[in-house]
């Protein structure tokens, strides 16, 4: 039975059942020092980072590259500060969100600009948080589907690269995206279907 | 709760949203913990030192420990990554 998230925009959307460790569970893994879930972590919300800093705040390539680096870096020096394990996503948007406004604020000292945060900084943040909800569910569909659909929507890639990466035919790719973005959308809408054949 | 919240086309646009970070990016985010460990000083060296390089090429755990480092399955996994041709 699927849950509810709590939280801002994402309320609605389903919280889908995933064989992989919770957020808690990881941020609880790195305190201990496992370092295997160190690296899910990062692998888990880099995206995440990514995003806000090039599409939020349109930093350029160096910055954002810097702001990745601190984020994580902090992230790591702060885990035992975190006061809620299951909060860790918001905790990592707030601080790439105050550390790229830290960095714009120090660009503008050199050139000024009139605000700082670019328009419609809100709205973005909570379409992101809502495709990272839907990214999340991801995890939740065959790897078959996961990869077709990371590899198409994602990372762009096209039919014809997709089957040579797959070995399948092209006719093939479009048919699987297809069926795998239904059934996204079922398990997104909290029917069970994680046991079908896709 | 709402029959429908997501056709196709709006959970491909959400998909869209979140490409991967770059992946050197990641991989070193991911290091981050092996500094403790000596990880980057152990970096520098194996590309300054070709010797050095030679050695943990050829047994990584064995060249640590002749280094007095305790080779830590993460360290061991990260300086193999690194030491690829």
């Amino acid at each position: 039975m699927a849950r509810f998230r709590v939280e801002g925009e994402c309320a609605l959307i389903p919280e889908v059942m995933s064989f992989e460790p919770s957020d808690a569970a990881l941020v609880a893994r790195c305190r201990a020092g496992d370092h295997a879930a160190w690296n899910e972590l990062v692998e888990r919300f880099s995206r995440y980072v990514y995003a806000i800093s090039v599409q939020v705040f349109r930093l350029p390539h160096h910055d954002a590259e810097d702001i990745f680096q601190e984020v994580f870096a902090r992230a790591y020096q702060q885990l035992d500060k975190l006061r809620d394990d299951e909060a860790i996503r918001p905790w990592l948007g707030q601080l790439t969100r105050r550390l790229c406004i830290d960095r714009l604020r120090a660009a503008a000292r050199e050139a000024p600009v009139e605000d700082l945060e670019p328009a419609g900084t809100d709205d973005t943040l909570a379409e992101l948080d809502e495709a990272f909800a839907v990214h999340e569910a991801l995890r939740s569909v065959p790897e078959h589907c996961r990869e077709v659909l990371d590899r198409f929507f994602c990372r762009d890639e096209s039919y014809a690269t997709i089957g040579a990466a797959l070995d399948l035919p092209a006719g093939t790719i479009a048919s699987r995206i297809s069926r795998c973005l239904a059934r996204l959308r079922d398990l997104l809408e909290g029917k069970k279907t994680a046991a079908s054949a896709v | 709760m709402p029959v429908s919240l997501y056709d196709e086309t709006r959970i491909g646009e959400l998909l869209r949203r979140l490409p991967p970070a770059p992946e050197g990016w990641v991989r070193a985010a991911q290091e981050l913990p092996l500094a403790r460990l000596g990880f980057d000083d152990l970096v520098r060296r194996a590309e300054e030192d070709t010797e050095f390089r030679r050695r943990l090429i050829a047994d990584l755990e064995a060249a640590l420990r002749e280094e007095g480092v305790e080779p830590d399955p993460a360290l061991v996994e990260a300086l193999r990554y690194r030491l690829q041709p």
